[in-house]
């Protein structure tokens, strides 16, 4: 398999004052070679914790790994010594974050950012550094690359500083990028650019990419495979046609069916009643069930059996059991 | 039906086939609000009460007000009566707190300076509250010029060195309690105006303010009821802040010689007393108000701090 | 850069206009001060004054004479010592508080950042909970107390120190501490808040993310934007120090110009009263508008304000 990076029963707690937060709840999943994964969910659902725990990013309290596994490159990161992680960080795994305007530090010049990632991870001299800063400088389309090096972050516009970051994080040549929704705080035209951007490198480079967010639409332009959360738990994955064409789960349903379109004049916006569950004690059965129209006795009591749909795609939902179709076929629901 | 604890992962009970019907429920499951939320005041006391050292702080507060009270009313000493049979007798069952020069009780003088302390400490705050709440809200609600005329001012009064000013009013209008407290005000609302515009500033746009005034509520029910509950946290912990930096001005100058005048007592005077008369061994003298003077200012700190932590809204849970 | 420190300047100036100006009619304002009326003053000091301030002229010209003998840096005579001048007396002292204050401000603000870095890194830890705690004590014991409470121990109970004025560095040790330890205290917590705070920050994250080590975080990215708001504390700090000067010199008989002043004040020698704030105010103002100039050149949003981005 060229799988590049490959998750396992990912637990992730918090410890809180007001008790023991689960947020991610056996989360598991391989990103391949060259290929864009998108981790899609709302606020809350643990897509960033499990993206920070691939990086060992997540402050130890008050959080800690309960379990699982994370296998790169023959090593379980989960495992590894914090040098031998650091080594990793930004050198063969770089991550992105979502607010550009205050990912970069406001009293270093961008150039001495991007040369101290460089010199961090190679043997080189500053003025080797000082070459590849301008030649990643360029592959991000900022012009200018020589003078720009001696400027602030806030000499910078929000789209030119995430470019930046994005060229910070390209320059040691990573295996993986982790970009956690990278364009959610800028305007959409430069959304646009920024994803363009992405899948130009991933061409050039054949980078793989996991890319966090939550606007589907995003997902759309870039995605080759999709992995949907919810309340701390992947509850369906697969490739892009079959999500967009084939959703299984309710809750992809429902996502689809929340996107305003603009060629469906004059239909009311559909959105998904009600808010995450509680993850201080989150329930046994199916998380989704205060949301769901189709919900049934068993989701409350056991979570659901997952379900292989094709090579590609996995659902976890009792729907997909065979009773589950039996039953629905002789009764119609109305939910409103 | 209630929800099951959380079982263990790998173990796959029986799914029984009457479980596949569809789920009874109310219509209002959905939008059920999963945990009850306190207000903010409930959740800053909460953290208050957690915070052992503020907690001190404020019982020695009280204790030191009740004593400033009824301490004096309790001693059978007078304060200013002079025996001068009695110079400087050391700490004992008749005299606690031992006695100065003039044959005075110290324990009874400690509280007389409490009171001064405490009441020169409060009215300052006091007063540097009510026009700097004027000043920094007039300047933060109207904004635009307005603001810009009188933030230049203040920039202007903030280079005015504060002590300085306040040595110099006092010579000019002689010492005693009333010059000390203006002196100690006519800068010190600074600080104040500074915070209370900050706040206004950050709140005027909030978008609960917009929907207020949509609504045509008038400005000064706007101010009263959206404006001021939110911006009371930072303004009370400047308030804590204030009095001690007031209380330690205040014994400085009595200190210099500036301040109260005999026979009345302030901590300063008599820590100002005792300092002169150290290397003849009367330690009480200097020690008992020097004592009092840094626990009041160290619980007004650490209370100030406590009630800081309390009630910054980032540490909300 | 240029406009920010032309506001500075400006506002520097009229700061000290109005302490000036302040100083003069509260001077004139003092029932039974030599300015108003007959003092039992004799001849040689009544004729100094006369000469210097001009007393038989109109209240506006004597303001304005005034101002033009401060620009040329006369300060006075003095009316407890008629041969002294003001400008005698500072030159005798000033350098003494100087000294004195300089190498307190050096060591509370190495000592206090050093403190703050180490708390906000051990966080909630015991070196946090003891460094915090003695902070608190440092802020809350006013410096004189201090004095007092270090003579008591060090020098008379121990004799580890001596007692007065200021002859070898011996002497230097308890004035200064006891000077230091309130800004100290007031460094140590703000650099903490401050480096917590900084700490959080998202460009951390991204430091982290790349891969650099513990220590470059701190040093290299943190501290740069942690110790801002300690820079503009220094302003107040150093007037703090100044004005502590007065009872410090007072406690341990150092013969500085805060001895002198205190003395002016308690014997009522306003034209030193009046000579010596005014210096006071000017050297004070100088020093913020320093710290203003140092702040200007640290942070490079204000460095680079005229320059806009693209």
């Amino acid at each position: 398999m060229n799988q590049v990076l490959s998750v396992q029963d990912l637990h992730v707690h918090f410890s809180t004052y007001g008790g023991e937060v689960k947020a991610v709840r056996g989360v598991s999943f391989d990103l391949h070679k060259g290929e864009t994964l998108a981790i899609v969910g709302e606020s809350g659902c643990g897509k960033s914790v499990t993206s920070q725990s691939i990086m060992r990013l997540i402050p130890s309290p008050p959080g800690k790994v309960t379990n699982g596994r994370i296998l790169f490159k023959g090593k379980d990161l989960l495992n590894v010594t914090e040098p031998q992680m650091r080594k990793i960080r930004g050198a063969d795994i770089s991550m992105i974050f979502q607010d550009p305007m205050t990912a970069l530090n406001p009293t270093l010049t961008i150039g001495e950012q991007i040369i101290e990632g460089i010199l961090q991870h190679n043997d080189v001299s500053k003025k080797q550094a000082r070459q590849k800063a301008i030649e990643m400088l360029t592959l991000v389309s900022i012009p200018n690359p020589e003078e720009r090096l001696k400027q602030y972050p806030h000499q910078f516009s929000g789209g030119m500083r995430q470019r930046i970051v994005i060229a910070m994080s390209l320059v040691c040549e990573p295996d993986v990028i982790i970009a956690d929704e990278p364009t959610t705080a800028l305007d959409v035209t430069i959304q646009a650019q920024i994803l363009e951007l992405f899948k130009e490198i991933q061409q050039k480079t054949g980078v793989s990419i996991i890319l966090i967010t939550h606007d589907l639409g995003v997902v759309a332009q870039v995605a080759d495979r999709i992995a949907v959360m919810y309340a701390g738990k992947i509850v369906e994955e697969g490739n892009r046609r079959e999500i967009f064409y084939h959703p299984q789960h309710p809750y992809t349903q429902g996502l689809l069916k929340s996107v305003p379109r603009l060629d469906l004049d004059g239909e009311d916006l559909i959105p998904i009643p009600g808010s995450p569950p509680d993850l201080f004690s989150p329930p046994v059965g199916c998380p989704f069930v205060p949301r769901c129209e189709k919900a049934m006795e068993v989701c409350d009591r056991v979570y659901p059996a997952k379900t292989q749909l094709s090579n590609d795609h996995h659902v976890d939902c009792w729907l997909q059991d065979k009773r589950a179709k039996t039953m629905l076929s002789s009764i119609s629901l109305t939910f409103r | 039906m209630g929800v099951p604890k959380h079982q263990e992962p790998n173990v796959t009970p029986d799914v029984l086939d009457e479980w596949f019907t569809p789920k009874k429920r109310n219509k209002d499951d959905a939008e059920a609000v999963v945990r009850p939320s306190l207000s903010y005041w409930q959740d800053a006391w909460k953290r208050l009460v957690k915070n052992k050292l503020a907690m001190l702080g404020f019982v020695f507060l009280i204790g030191l007000i009740v004593m400033a009270v009824i301490g004096p009313i309790i001693s059978p000493h007078d304060v200013t009566k002079q025996t001068l049979s009695n110079q400087n007798l050391p700490p004992s069952g008749d005299h606690w707190f031992g006695t100065d020069d003039m044959g005075r009780d110290v324990f009874t003088r400690t509280w007389y300076g409490a009171r001064i302390s405490l009441f020169v400490g409060f009215m300052a705050a006091l007063i540097d509250f009510v026009i700097g709440i004027v000043y920094g809200g007039v300047a933060g609600y109207k904004g635009g010029k307005t603001d810009n005329v009188m933030m230049r001012i203040v920039e202007i009064l903030y280079g005015l060195p504060y002590l300085l000013v306040v040595i110099l009013l006092m010579v000019v209008m002689g010492p005693g309690l009333l010059t000390i407290i203006v002196a100690l005000t006519v800068t010190g609302w600074i600080g104040m105006a500074r915070i209370v515009r900050g706040q206004v500033l950050q709140i005027k746009n909030y978008e609960f303010i917009l929907a207020s005034k949509t609504f045509g509520t008038k400005t000064a029910r706007i101010i009263r009821k959206n404006l001021l509950p939110n911006t009371m946290g930072p303004i009370i912990v400047q308030m804590t802040l204030t009095v001690p930096s007031a209380i330690f001005a205040e014994a400085f100058l009595s200190f210099l010689g500036l301040g109260i005048q005999a026979p009345y007592a302030s901590w300063g005077v008599m820590a100002n007393d005792g300092l002169s008369t150290i290397l003849s061994g009367y330690w009480w003298r200097l020690f008992f108000p020097a004592l009092f003077i840094s626990l009041t200012m160290f619980s007004f700190n650490v209370l100030g701090d406590g009630l800081q932590d309390a009630l910054d809204p980032k540490l909300r849970r | 850069m240029g406009t920010y420190l032309l506001k500075r300047l400006l506002a520097m100036v009229i700061t000290l206009w109005l302490i000036v100006t302040l100083t003069f009619f509260l001077m004139h304002a003092i029932p039974g001060s030599p300015f108003n009326e007959e003092r039992n003053t004799s001849e040689i000091v009544q004729q100094n004054l006369e000469a210097h301030y001009h007393l038989n002229e109109p209240l506006m010209v004597q303001y304005f004479l005034y101002l033009k003998s401060l620009v040329s840096l006369d300060f006075g005579p003095s009316i407890t010592q008629p041969s002294q001048t003001v400008n005698d007396l500072l030159g005798r002292g000033f350098p003494i508080s100087f000294e004195l204050g300089m190498i307190t401000l050096v060591i509370a603000v190495l000592s206090g950042i050093i403190l703050g870095i180490l708390a906000a890194l051990r966080h909630n830890r015991i070196i946090d909970y003891m460094a915090m705690t003695f902070a608190v004590l440092g802020i809350s014991i006013p410096n004189f107390v201090m004095a007092t409470l270090l003579i008591q121990e060090l020098a008379v109970n121990r004799g580890i120190f001596p007692v007065a004025t200021w002859t070898s560095w011996h002497h230097m040790v308890l004035p200064t501490l006891a000077l230091a330890t309130g800004p100290m205290a007031i460094i140590a917590r703000l650099t903490r808040s401050s480096m917590l705070e900084v700490l959080t920050q998202d460009y951390i994250r991204t430091a982290r993310a790349k891969g650099l080590s513990p220590i470059k975080i701190v040093f290299k990215h943190a501290l740069r934007n942690a110790l801002l708001p300690v820079v503009t504390v220094l302003g107040t700090l150093a007037a703090g120090i100044l004005t502590g000067t007065f009872v410090i010199e007072q406690i341990f008989a150092i013969p500085g110009m805060g001895k002198y002043f205190v003395e002016s004040i308690n014997q009522r020698d306003y034209p030193v009263i009046m000579g010596t704030t005014v210096f006071y105010s000017a050297f004070l103002i100088l020093m913020l508008f320093l710290v203003d100039l140092a702040y200007g050149f640290l942070d490079p949003r204000i460095k680079l304000h005229k320059k806009e981005a693209k």
